[in-house]
This record gives structure tokens, C-alpha cells and sequence, in this order.
């Protein structure tokens, strides 16, 4: 790990300020992300701003429905609410299929959305990675590609985002809430939040330097029945090959992301639009354009099948 | 049976050495520590400061661990884990993989088990930390411990102590009511069965394969209580 000098902020703008006023500096929440990535000088921050102190730890009701969940949330502590539970499974779903109990009990709400890729030569520093050093090139296109991108990906890199919290929160269309430097709010739509690579695949996310995020809402319940169907190598503590988040009506209708099969969690209109009919006219639409980049063709098939999955599930019941 | 003379083995030098270092009672900190940095964090560099910023950088640090109150300057790079281990010598907790991997650095801070190798030491200001050493003695084992023991829930013992944290903790994270993977209905109370047991301690990797007997030692303690 490299040398940095460590604050506690104790006000969202302080800490937005104090980042965007020194050079190389970074937010840690809780740490299980970025210290993981410093230890192999994958990130290399001058400064770390805590923000482990700030008052962001609580989910409230918003007048009219829906809740806001603060910035600094635990995933244990999101998953466990009872509002969460009742109205939200999906989300709570999603997250305890993720990480372990021990990452869960200290992985936030906002150093979760903003986990970075799991390429594994992203974390391979003797390869050239587009990502961690722009413009060196891509080890993974013609590299080993089992766990990467069949969609959303480009010629720069092919790297998937690998988080199951956002796939949840895509489908339940939630905003993410930020405080800049200056003081000023944003409030980000979870469909802009996170970036397709195109040429700048090191720019992940909408935020700019210094924006702290603040909360994440939750528009009001949808009612439904909610599936969170995570694929991976091992039954507990992997990430996805392919995980599906669905709300599904009784008359069928409903809303679909995919996970693990592109840089951002992947949901389409059209798609949504198909869920009366069958998993095969709705992954037609939802992975339309998909280009599989050899090792990982078989996320295809197994995308479509995991659905097939869910919505018999959603069915039976 | 044939490991038991093995396992009582494995159990003391772990727990003795926490009494040889209590009987010091040492508060440590580094006998060198550059002038500018005693005291108050040192202010963020800038510009061509941001050079001079690759020399390591201290700051002082107080939580309670297994409680006693413990102060430390420390490196800012120090894990809590490293605090612990090598700052405060409580071995105890392992380091395994350094990189969240494998649950052998399981520790509880203020209630919740954490991986204390993805935690920075200044992290924990006003913390309360409780590691395999604070959870019981020897003579005095927690029921966790003499649970493991009973059911031969390990071999090497390397693992043991984050185990054992792990275990102590998921109990409590069931009787709260937090769900898990593996549970049916997102809304019932979890129930401790052997299914959640496993799912639960996923993050604690056992190279010799002690699983099934530490699933064991925990539902007869969920059963039979603490
Ligand atoms: C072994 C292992 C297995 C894992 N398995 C899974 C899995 O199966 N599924 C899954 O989804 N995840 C998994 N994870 C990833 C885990 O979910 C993330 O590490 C965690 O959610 C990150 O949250 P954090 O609070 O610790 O973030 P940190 O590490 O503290 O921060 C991450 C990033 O967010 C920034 N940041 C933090 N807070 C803010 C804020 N408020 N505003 C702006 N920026 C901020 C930081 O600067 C940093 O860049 C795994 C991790 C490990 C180590
Ligand atoms: S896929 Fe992306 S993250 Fe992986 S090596 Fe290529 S540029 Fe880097
Ligand atoms: S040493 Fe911390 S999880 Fe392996
Ligand atoms: S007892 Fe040897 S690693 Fe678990």
C-alpha cells in the first residue's frame, strides 16, 4: 500500500469539499473495496477522507411512499429492514446472495453501487488494462473471458460491473442522491448512474470529483412478487455468472435486469414490455446487440434459462 | 475420538498466549515516530507537497479491545488486524489472505464480525472490539469454544479463531432476525438450521474441511443455548 494521510470528515459537504480539494484524494466507507485494491496498488490514494462518521446511517420513510436509504447503510442492516423485506425483497434478496456475513456487516450503500470491476486483469498489474492505466490496451479481449461482458462492452474493454445490490435497485428504478463539493444537490436516476465503457472505460460512473453520494431513494412499493436468481461457481460467497431481478405481477407483467453480463446492471424496455410472453421473447429484446467474446458465450443460454427459472417460479406460485 | 488429545493441544498455546501478554499489560507504541507527525493529523498535501506525502504517515488511534482500553500510533496503512496482531500481539486472529477472502481475521466490532484485514486501524476510533482472546480463557471458555471442542470442529486450528468469532456472531445475527440466502420466507423469523448454518459461515474458509462439525457445535448451541 502506498503512503496517504487519513481525515474523519463530520459534514457531507466537508467531506465532497475535502476530496475535491486535494489531489488524489478518495472517500473510504467500509473500506472492503478500496483497501482490498490499495493493498495491490490497483488504487493509489494520496488522502483518504472517512466518512464513516457522517449522520447518513438511517432508512426513512418518504412522505407519500418509498424510502431513502442513507449513503452509509450497512448492506446487513439493508437487507434485514423490515420495510425492505416486505416491500423490496428483491433488494434484500440481492444482497445476501453477495460478499459473506463478515463484508455484508461493513460494505455500505454507496461503496456498494460504486464496487469496482472484477476483470481479472484489471487485477493483474504485469497486464496492459484500459481501466487501471488508460490507453495500455485490453488483456481480456483475447485473454481468458469466461467471467466478462456479452453486452454493453466495446473495444476498449469488456469488463462487467459485478454487483448484485444495484441489479436489484435498477429494477425497482432507484435515484441516487449527491452532495457536490459546492454544496449543491444532484439527484442521479439508477439507469445513468453507472457507464458503459465506450472509449473511456475507466469513467465508471455519473459522478463527478469530489460528489459524495448522500442516499439512495426507493420510489413507493410495486407490489408483485420479487426473484433475485444469482448463477455462480459455488452455491455462497461468489460473484455472478448471470443473476436475474425480477418484480413479476400475477397477470404476469413485471420488470427484468440482468447481472454479471455487462459493465452495468442490464435492463431494457422492450424486454419489460415482453414479460407476458415467455422468457424466450423477453431475452430475444434483452440481449439484442449481445457480442459474447468466446470463453463466456455460454452466459447466453444461461441468462435466458435462469429467467425461464424465475418466471415459472413466479407462475407455480 | 483419536483427534481429541490433538484438539485440546490446538485450543491452549491460542488461548495462553493472550494471558502471558495480559500479564504484561503493555500499552504499545512505536519506539520512533517522526516529530511532525506526533499529535494531530497531518494536514492533506498539496501541489509539490503531494511528493513529500510518500513517506508513511502516523496518527494516534484509541479503542477498546477485549475490554481494556488500548492506545496506539500507528502507520495510517495499519489494518486492524495488523494492530491487533502485531501492535498489540494478540495472534490470535489470523491472517489468511489479507484480502477479505477467507474470514480467518473475523473479529467483532462494536457487535457486528468484520474482516479485520479490509479495515483500517483508524477506522475503529471509540470502537469495541472483542477477538478470539477476549471471547474466553482456558479456564473460562466461552460456550462457543467448548462447543468446537465437543464436535472436533477443526484440525490445524488455523482457521479456529475467525470460526469461532463467526460463529459467536451469526447466532446473534439469526436471534436478530437477519435473513440470509438460504432463507425460505424473507419475512419469518430465520430459523438456526444446519442449511443457515452453512450459508451463514460461507465467508470463513476451513482448508481442512471441519465444516460439518462446526455447523454441528453451532446448532447445539442455537439449540441448547449459551
Ligand atoms: C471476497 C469478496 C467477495 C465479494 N463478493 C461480492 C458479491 O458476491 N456480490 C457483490 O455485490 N459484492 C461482493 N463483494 C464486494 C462488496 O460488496 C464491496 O466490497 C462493498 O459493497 C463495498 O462497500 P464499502 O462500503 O466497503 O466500499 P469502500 O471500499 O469503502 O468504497 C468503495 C468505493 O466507493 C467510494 N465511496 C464510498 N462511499 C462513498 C460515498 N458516500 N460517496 C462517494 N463515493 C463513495 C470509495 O471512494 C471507493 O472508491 C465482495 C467483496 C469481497 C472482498
Ligand atoms: S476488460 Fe476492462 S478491466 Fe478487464 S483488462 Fe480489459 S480494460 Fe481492463
Ligand atoms: S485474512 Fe482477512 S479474510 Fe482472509
Ligand atoms: S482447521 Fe485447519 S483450516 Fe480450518
Amino acid at each position: 500500500m502506498k503512503p496517504f494521510t487519513y481525515e474523519r470528515a463530520d459534514s457531507p459537504a466537508a467531506a465532497a469539499a475535502a476530496v475535491a480539494r486535494t489531489p488524489g484524494a478518495k472517500f473510504i466507507a467500509g473500506g472492503t473495496n478500496i483497501l482490498d485494491l490499495m493493498k495491490l496498488q490497483i488504487e493509489t490514494p494520496t488522502h483518504l477522507v472517512d466518512v464513516n462518521r457522517l449522520a447518513l446511517d438511517r432508512i426513512e420513510d418518504i412522505p407519500g411512499g418509498g424510502v431513502r436509504i442513507g449513503a452509509l447503510v450497512r448492506n446487513t442492516a439493508l437487507a434485514a429492514d423490515r420495510r425492505i423485506r416486505k416491500h423490496y425483497g428483491v433488494l434484500s434478496r440481492a444482497i445476501v446472495a453477495g460478499a459473506s456475513g463478515q463484508l455484508r456487516n461493513k460494505a455500505t450503500t454507496a461503496g456498494n453501487l460504486l464496487q469496482r470491476t472484477r476483470c481479472p486483469y484489471f487485477y493483474d498489474t504485469a497486464q496492459p488494462c484500459n481501466k487501471r492505466a488508460p490507453g495500455s490496451g485490453c488483456a481480456a479481449i483475447g485473454g481468458i473471458s469466461r467471467q466478462l461482458a456479452v453486452i454493453g462492452a466495446s473495444d476498449h474493454c469488456i469488463a462487467t460491473y459485478p454487483g448484485d445490490m444495484a441489479v436489484a435497485m435498477r429494477v425497482l428504478d432507484a435515484t441516487v442522491e449527491t452532495v457536490s463539493p459546492d454544496g449543491g444537490t444532484r439527484a442521479i436516476p439508477i439507469a445513468d448512474f453507472h457507464l458503459l465503457p465506450g472509449d473511456t472505460p475507466q469513467k465508471e460512473n455519473a459522478l463527478r470529483p469530489g460528489e459524495l453520494i448522500t442516499a439512495v431513494t426507493l420510489p413507493a412499493p410495486l407490489g408483485g412478487r420479487h426473484f433475485y436468481q444469482k448463477v455462480r461457481d459455488r452455491a455462497s460467497y461468489a460473484f455472478a455468472l448471470v443473476s436475474v431481478a425480477a418484480v413479476i405481477h400475477p397477470d404476469g407483467s413485471g420488470r427484468v435486469a440482468l447481472g454479471g453480463v455487462a459493465p452495468k446492471p442490464w435492463r431494457v424496455d422492450a424486454a419489460d414490455a415482453a414479460m407476458k410472453h415467455g422468457s424466450r421473447a423477453v431475452a430475444e429484446p434483452l440481449l439484442a446487440g449481445a457480442r459474447p467474446a468466446g470463453d463466456n458465450a455460454f452466459k447466453l443460454p444461461l441468462a435466458e434459462r435462469t429467467l425461464a427459472l424465475v418466471m415459472s417460479e413466479a407462475k407455480a406460485a | 475420538m483419536t483427534h481429541e488429545p490433538v484438539a485440546a493441544e490446538a485450543a491452549t498455546p491460542l488461548l495462553s498466549r493472550r494471558d502471558a501478554l495480559l500479564a504484561g499489560g503493555a500499552t504499545i507504541t512505536l519506539a520512533t515516530a517522526p516529530a511532525a507527525a506526533l499529535g494531530q493529523p497531518m494536514p492533506a498535501p498539496t501541489g509539490a507537497d503531494a511528493q513529500a506525502a510518500a513517506a508513511p504517515v502516523l496518527m494516534e488511534v484509541s479503542m477498546e479491545v477485549n475490554g481494556t482500553a488500548r492506545h496506539l500510533r500507528l502507520d495510517t496503512r495499519t489494518t486492524l488486524l495488523d494492530a491487533l496482531r502485531e501492535h498489540l500481539q494478540l495472534t490470535g486472529s489470523k491472517k489468511g489472505c489479507d484480502h477479505g477472502q477467507c474470514g480467518a481475521c473475523t473479529v467483532i466490532a462494536d457487535g457486528h464480525r468484520i474482516n479485520s484485514c479490509l479495515s483500517l486501524a483508524l477506522m475503529h476510533e471509540g470502537s469495541r472490539i472483542t477477538t478470539i482472546e477476549g471471547l474466553g480463557t482456558p479456564d473460562r471458555l466461552h460456550p462457543m469454544q467448548a462447543a468446537f471442542i465437543r464436535h472436533d470442529g477443526y484440525q490445524c486450528g488455523y482457521c479456529t479463531p475467525g470460526q469461532i468469532c463467526s460463529a459467536v456472531a451469526v447466532l446473534d445475527e439469526i436471534r436478530a432476525g437477519v435473513p440470509s440466502h438460504v432463507s425460505a420466507d424473507l419475512e419469518a423469523a430465520p430459523a438456526p438450521t444446519n442449511m443457515e448454518m452453512r450459508e451463514r459461515m460461507s465467508g470463513n474458509i476451513c482448508r481442512c474441511g471441519a465444516y460439518s462439525n462446526i455447523a454441528e457445535a453451532m446448532a447445539e448451541l442455537a439449540e441448547h443455548g449459551a
